[in-house]
């Protein structure tokens, strides 16, 4: 018999940890979708495709910056001192990932409204003649519009990556607790942005190769997600019963059922058979996806903070 | 430089919370939250048992992954005794601090900054012991610098049989419990 | 921001926490940790002592800025020794108690409806004074009964012994301590007295039957125990509960409720068989030892197993490990005794073990109390009453020395002896101390006069007719605290910060009162200053200086045999009374004899209770600092047994007595840590009155479901662990 009784009494923690409520799920999802079209746009830019007119990459920026400006004001509602946002730019902290996300979006900003540069939305071409002759020259420079690819595609890349580090650097919560948790987060984002822009593209050939893409994004993660349910598993007991929260636990059935059956594998079995022709292209496999690596944000974060260490 | 720390001897400790109490007096922690809390752990069968009763707060890691974690440099290792401390008005409220704690030692204060105990700096520096420790009517806690193999807590752990909680998360921390 | 100059920051490199060196710090963070207080705030201390309990605590209170900030003990206090218990720490949230009464009281409605309108302390007054004089008219001054509890009650005290009455009763008698104290007077010719006059700190083997200090939270004996754990003290502890103590104890003993009558005789068997007691002493001082020798020479370890469920080898390892410290071992004579109605007699049991083991007069046994000479206020002398006491008719109790808080009642409800028509009752809440509610309720509702002292619109306010708020100690002057300890001292309590709304201190109420009963010659002073100054002028001390210190000490006496102290025992024989011939002549056992308490029905379990170190009985619960540290008592279950019964931890059960009341919904704690034939909870919750916000039906009483208990034959106790639960899954 093994009795353990605590007084502690902190809102916040106690049962168990529930600090982060939807709004980190969600800026942790814009964020990776973000990633995500970032990398796909300057992968566009990279390969040349910017010339076509039609080209997916022109849509691109702008919404980008919507969704992660809403993703940002999702954080910024989190923040419970909110008046002292401005702090995280009073420093840079090497040891901290949350810190390396702020400047990487500081970074990420201009690397977006750069690619926007490239094709300025019909609005502010008018708005802003100026800019617009900005842009003309630019685009004339093949060499700069190859440099703004490459620099979204790897700011893509690292805000994908961070926005998993970010949960997994948290070491007191043992479900987090994996070094997979970055490629699971980036290669959710690029799969939800693949959907997306998959759902947008107007050119068939686009979406054709980004059904493929996805699909290849959607087959990698899901071995990493088994990679890091078993490595959780069969990892010390702490990390077991952790695992077991996904495995026999409250969120086994919205885990399973939810983000690998709906959002991973059923989408992944529908876009298969449209890529080999066997069925139309619908939404239903990109919206499923996209819905899919939401919930999975939300599934980690929150049973994450129900997994704790024991001995306390 | 010091080290401070804490030497906590379960063997008198009676679960009386007066250390809790204390620590709210003294440090005006508002209702419904505390900086220390006491843990009774039971093991064995009536009658048979043993209990430990551990009055627990923040550690003071030697490895702090909450200032490690903290994205302004709210959290920060203060050199002054190397204790762990939030700078209140630099905090921006993000949690993570709350998130990194394998002790669930944190919480955030109703201003919205991250909280926690301090080691009683203020009185420490005033020649005081902490709160909880001057209060303990067991006198089962101890304060002092554990870089000092002189000091009462260094000798303490040298002589007694005693733990530290969740070593195994790798934050080295600088209380410990004699059993 | 704080300058912290590089001296003040040295005088903690060679101060208490002993840092090395100094240096590399002063980093502009450190204002931040300043948080309280800062510099700038106005700090000021004050010396008193606590109120939270009876144990007197020196204290010293700060305010900052004006505001009541917190309360430390004082370092001068030999109680506190600079301690307080966490109730005394958490003083501060009874000056902040949201709940508190702010203005005196009158009933509009029926009596315990707790409907009032607001009047002013003249017309409180005045109402009572009245009521008074048509009681003493008709009835006689000796109808009024005065209830008080505590040290606050002095000046009531004073105002009803001038009005005429004796009938002045406290439960802390007759509910707690009466037994053990008339057990040790029949044994020692002494009682136990409060403070203890127990020697923990010295003792080299400590047995607690039922003590659970640590959850008993009074200060000098917790801190004295956990000097005693320090020193590798042997520690023995009976409880059938496994209390906070029993973790410390070297020897656990899980007893059968209501049987350590028979561990008590067994141990004193192998004591006297073995011949472990210390002979010399029993032969110096002891009377009719032969005696009783033959008469616990059938008490073996053997005969003691069954009854109490401790095997033979335990009573023998545990008789002998007593004896192997003697005279340094002490068996603690507990306080709150008042168990199962034959507890003079087992508090006299336990004080013959101390006399086997010589521990009376000696180190790690018991001190004997001194005391500074501080003479009383003059005043005029008191009336006779004709007709004595209601309390004891015919001295039913042939050994009560003090009044009976249940005689009183009893004189109320039948008239017998004389007819009690009016209660005073100053800080306490007899709904919660007396066993049997019922039977209080029904006494209050055939009075002409009810009225209540009291902080908190408590369950007793609820049925008073007149209600007068007090101030807290922390807002007014008490009378001197002349201790009784092992050194000597004066205390003073005395205001820190003003009292929030219309409260007033007891000593104006009692002078007040006195006044209109035209009895104000028994109150001569104007005010308390000059009451207190008079008297420690008498005495040869200085009110300024107690005002400064708190605290004036006295020199050190002997307070042991060995220390000078001259053996002298107040009973008839002079001796130690092994055999009581006054015991035989009342009719009694003169040496104590076991009879086994009734077994529970089947599906009950026995109802115990005791003390959670963070709350007072039933007067901390509206505090919000206390009350934050544990909000409800929960029913400990046996885990075994609750696993076959199906309940589980968290779960909220109605217990049921045997009677049939039904308790409010209280959680279930499933635990290891006590046997399956009772169960315990924490006394003091379930409050029923409404005007208690947070408190008000939160968790359950266990005064409530004490309908039964056994008076003790000797002296009129009420022993109340004679009631048996089942539990109830709450819907
Ligand atoms: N069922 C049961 N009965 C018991 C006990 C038990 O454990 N269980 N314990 C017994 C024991 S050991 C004792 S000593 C007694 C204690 O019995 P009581 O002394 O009656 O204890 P409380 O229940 O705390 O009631 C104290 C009352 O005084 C009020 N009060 C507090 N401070 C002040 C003040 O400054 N001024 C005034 N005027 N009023 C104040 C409180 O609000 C409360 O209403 O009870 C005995 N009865
Ligand atoms: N925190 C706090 N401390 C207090 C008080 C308070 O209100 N709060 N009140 C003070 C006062 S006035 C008093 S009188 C004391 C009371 O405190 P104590 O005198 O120490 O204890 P009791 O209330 O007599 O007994 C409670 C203990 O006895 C055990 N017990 C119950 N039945 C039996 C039995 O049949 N045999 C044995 N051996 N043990 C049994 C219970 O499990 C429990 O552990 O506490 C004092 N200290
Ligand atoms: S004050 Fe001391 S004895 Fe009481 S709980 Fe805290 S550490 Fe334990
Ligand atoms: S106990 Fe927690 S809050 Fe304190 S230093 Fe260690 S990790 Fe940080
Ligand atoms: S809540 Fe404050 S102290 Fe904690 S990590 Fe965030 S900024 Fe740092
Ligand atoms: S050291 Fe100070 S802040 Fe920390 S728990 Fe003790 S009293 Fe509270
Ligand atoms: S024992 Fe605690 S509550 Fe009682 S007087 Fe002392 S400090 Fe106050
Ligand atoms: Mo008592």
């Amino acid at each position: 018999m093994h009795e353990l009784t605590s007084t502690r009494a902190n809102h916040l923690i106690d049962p168990s940890l529930h600090v982060w409520e939807w709004q980190i799920p969600v800026y942790l999802f814009l964020g990776g979708l973000v990633a995500g079209m970032m990398v796909i746009s300057g992968y566009f830019l990279l390969s040349g495709r910017q010339k076509r007119t039609r080209c997916a990459c022109f849509m691109l920026p702008s919404l980008s910056l919507i969704l992660l400006s809403l993703g940002m004001f999702a954080l910024f509602l989190d923040l419970e001192h909110k008046l002292y946002f401005w702090r995280l730019y009073t420093t840079f902290e090497i040891l901290s990932p949350m810190s390396w996300g702020s400047w990487i979006l500081m970074l990420v900003y201009p690397a977006i409204l750069a690619n926007l540069l490239l094709r300025l939305p019909a609005p502010l071409q008018v708005a802003f003649p100026r800019l617009q002759e900005l842009s003309d020259q630019l685009v004339g420079h093949p060499m700069f519009v190859k440099w703004v690819g490459a620099v979204n595609m790897v700011l893509g890349g690292l805000l994908g990556v961070y926005t998993g580090i970010l949960i997994s650097t948290l070491a007191a919560r043992p479900l987090w607790n994996s070094a997979l948790l970055g490629p699971i987060f980036l290669l959710s984002g690029m799969s939800a942005a693949a959907a997306f822009v998959h759902m947008i593209a107007r050119e068939a050939e686009e979406r054709e190769l980004l059904a493929k893409a996805d699909n290849g994004f959607l087959m990698t993660e899901l071995i990493f997600i088994a990679l890091f349910v078993g490595g959780m598993a069969t990892s010390t007991q702490v990390h077991q019963q952790a695992a077991g929260l996904l495995l026999g636990g409250p969120y086994t059935a919205v885990f399973w059922v939810f983000v690998v059956g709906l959002g991973i594998v059923f989408p992944l079995v529908i876009q298969l058979l449209a890529v080999n022709h066997k069925i139309q292209h619908t939404p239903v496999a990109p919206i499923l996806v996209m819905l899919g690596g939401l919930l999975l944000r939300f599934v980690i974060v929150s049973a994450g903070q129900m997994s704790h260490w024991t001995g306390n | 430089m010091a080290r401070f720390g804490m030497v906590i001897d379960t063997t008198k400790c009676v679960a009386c919370m007066d250390c809790v109490v204390a620590c709210k007096t003294e440090n005006e922690v508002p209702e419904g939250l505390c900086r220390d809390w006491i843990v009774q752990e039971v093991k064995g069968a009536f009658p048979e048992l043993q209990m430990e009763i551990r009055s627990e707060r923040c550690n003071h890691c030697d490895n702090p992954p909450c200032v490690d974690c903290c994205p302004t440099g709210a959290s920060h290792v203060e050199p002054l005794g190397l204790t762990v401390q939030v700078t209140g008005d630099v905090c921006i409220g993000c949690k993570a601090c709350l998130a990194s704690c394998p002790y669930d030692a944190r919480y955030i204060h109703p201003e919205g900054y991250a909280d926690k105990c301090t080691f009683c700096m203020h009185r420490v520096v005033e020649g005081l012991e902490p709160a909880c420790v001057a209060v303990c009517p067991t006198r089962c806690m101890y304060f002092g610098d554990l870089d000092d193999p002189n000091s009462q807590v260094s000798r303490l752990i040298r002589s007694r049989k005693g733990h530290t909680l969740l070593p195994e998360a790798g934050t080295k921390p600088r209380i410990h419990f004699l059993t | 921001m704080p300058v912290l100059s590089r001296r003040r920051f040295l005088k903690i490199s060679s101060g208490a926490v002993g840092l090395t060196a100094a240096g590399g710090f002063a980093g502009p963070n450190l204002s931040e940790l300043m948080a309280a207080p800062v510099p700038g705030d106005e700090i000021r201390t004050v010396p008193t002592f606590c109120d939270i309990c009876f144990w007197k605590c020196g204290a010293i209170a700060y305010t900052k800025n004006g505001q009541l900030w917190k309360v430390e003990g004082n370092p001068e206090d030999p109680l506190s020794r600079g301690r307080l218990c966490p109730r005394g720490t958490g003083g501060v949230g009874a000056h902040y108690d949201p709940q508190r009464l702010t203005a005196p009281l009158l009933r509009r409605e029926k009596r315990g409806q707790e409907e009032w309108v607001e009047v002013t302390w003249d017309e409180a007054l005045g109402f009572i004074a009245e009521k008074m004089q048509v009681i003493k008219k008709t009835h006689g001054p000796e109808a009024m009964a005065l209830f008080s509890h505590g040290i606050g009650g002095t000046f009531f005290k004073q105002a009803f012994k001038a009005y005429g009455t004796p009938n002045i009763a406290a439960p802390s008698y007759a509910q707690c301590r009466g037994p053990r104290d008339v057990g040790f007077n029949l044994t020692f010719g002494e009682g136990v007295s409060t403070p203890e006059r127990t020697d923990i700190r010295n003792a080299q083997c400590l047995t607690l039957i039922g003590s659970h200090l640590g959850e008993n939270m009074h200060n000098t004996q917790v801190q004295e125990f956990a000097e005693a754990i320090e020193k590798g003290a042997s520690i023995i502890v009976v409880d059938p509960r496994f209390s906070i103590a029993a973790s410390k104890a070297k020897y656990y003993l899980p007893i059968k409720p209501g049987t350590d009558m028979a561990l008590l005789l067994a141990w004193m068997n192998v004591l006297v068989n073995e011949e472990l007691y210390d002979k010399p002493y029993v032969e110096e001082y002891g009377f009719g030892f032969e005696a009783f020798q033959a008469e616990i020479a059938p008490y073996t370890p053997e005969w003691a197993y069954p009854k109490t469920g401790i095997t033979p080898r335990m009573i023998r390892d545990t008789a002998r490990e007593m004896a192997r410290y003697k005279p340094a071992s002490l068996v603690h004579p507990g306080r709150h005794v008042t168990w199962y109605g034959d507890d003079a007699q087992r508090s006299r049991a336990i004080a013959l073990l101390n006399a086997l083991l010589g521990s009376w007069g000696r180190k790690g046994g018991f001190w004997s109390p001194v005391s500074m000479d501080v003479p009383g206020y003059p005043h005029p002398p008191y009336p006779d009453s004709e007709r004595g006491k209601a309390d004891n008719p015919g001295h039913k109790y042939p050994f009560a020395d003090g009044a009976l808080t249940t005689g009183i009642r009893e004189a109320t409800l039948t008239g017998e002896p004389y007819p009690i028509k009016g209660w005073f009752v100053y800080a306490t809440n007899l709904m919660q101390a007396l066993p049997n509610r019922e039977e209080t309720i029904r006494a209050i509702q055939g009075l002409d006069l009810m009225v209540v002292v009291d902080v908190i619109p408590s369950e007793i306010a609820g049925w008073a007719d007149v209600v007068l708020p007090e101030s807290i100690y922390l807002e007014r002057h008490d009378d001197l605290n002349v201790e009784w300890f092992r050194d000597p001292f004066i205390a003073l309590r005395q205001p820190v910060v003003e009292s929030p709304a219309d409260q007033k201190p007891n000593w104006w109420m009692a002078r007040e009162l006195a006044k209109k009963l035209g009895l104000g010659a028994y109150f001569p002073w104007n005010d308390i200053h000059e009451y207190l100054d008079q008297r420690l002028q008498a005495g040869g001390y200085s009110l300024a200086d107690l005002e400064q210190h708190g605290i004036i000490r006295g020199d050190k006496q002997p307070v042991f045999f060995d220390e000078g102290l001259v053996p002298e025992f107040y009973t008839p024989s002079g001796k130690i009374e092994f055999f009581s011939l006054q015991l035989q002549e009342a009719g009694f056992d003169p040496v104590p004899k076991f009879n086994p308490p009734a077994e529970p029905p089947p599906g009950h379990f026995r109802l115990l209770y005791g003390r959670a170190p963070m709350h007072s009985f039933s007067r901390t619960q509206t505090n919000p600092l206390l009350a934050e540290m544990m909000e409800e008592n929960e029913v400990w279950l046996n885990a075994d047994i609750a696993r076959r019964l199906g309940f589980e931890s968290g779960q909220y059960v109605r217990l049921k007595n045997q009677d049939g009341v039904v308790s409010n919904p209280i959680r279930v704690k499933a635990t290891q840590r006590i046997r399956g034939d009772c169960v315990y909870m924490v006394h003091g919750f379930g409050h029923t009155a409404r005007g208690l916000g947070k408190a008000y039906l939160k968790g359950a009483s266990d005064a409530q479901l004490i309908t039964r208990y056994e008076t003790d034959p000797l002296m009129g106790g009420s022993g109340m662990n004679v009631n048996f639960v089942s539990l109830e899954l709450e819907a």
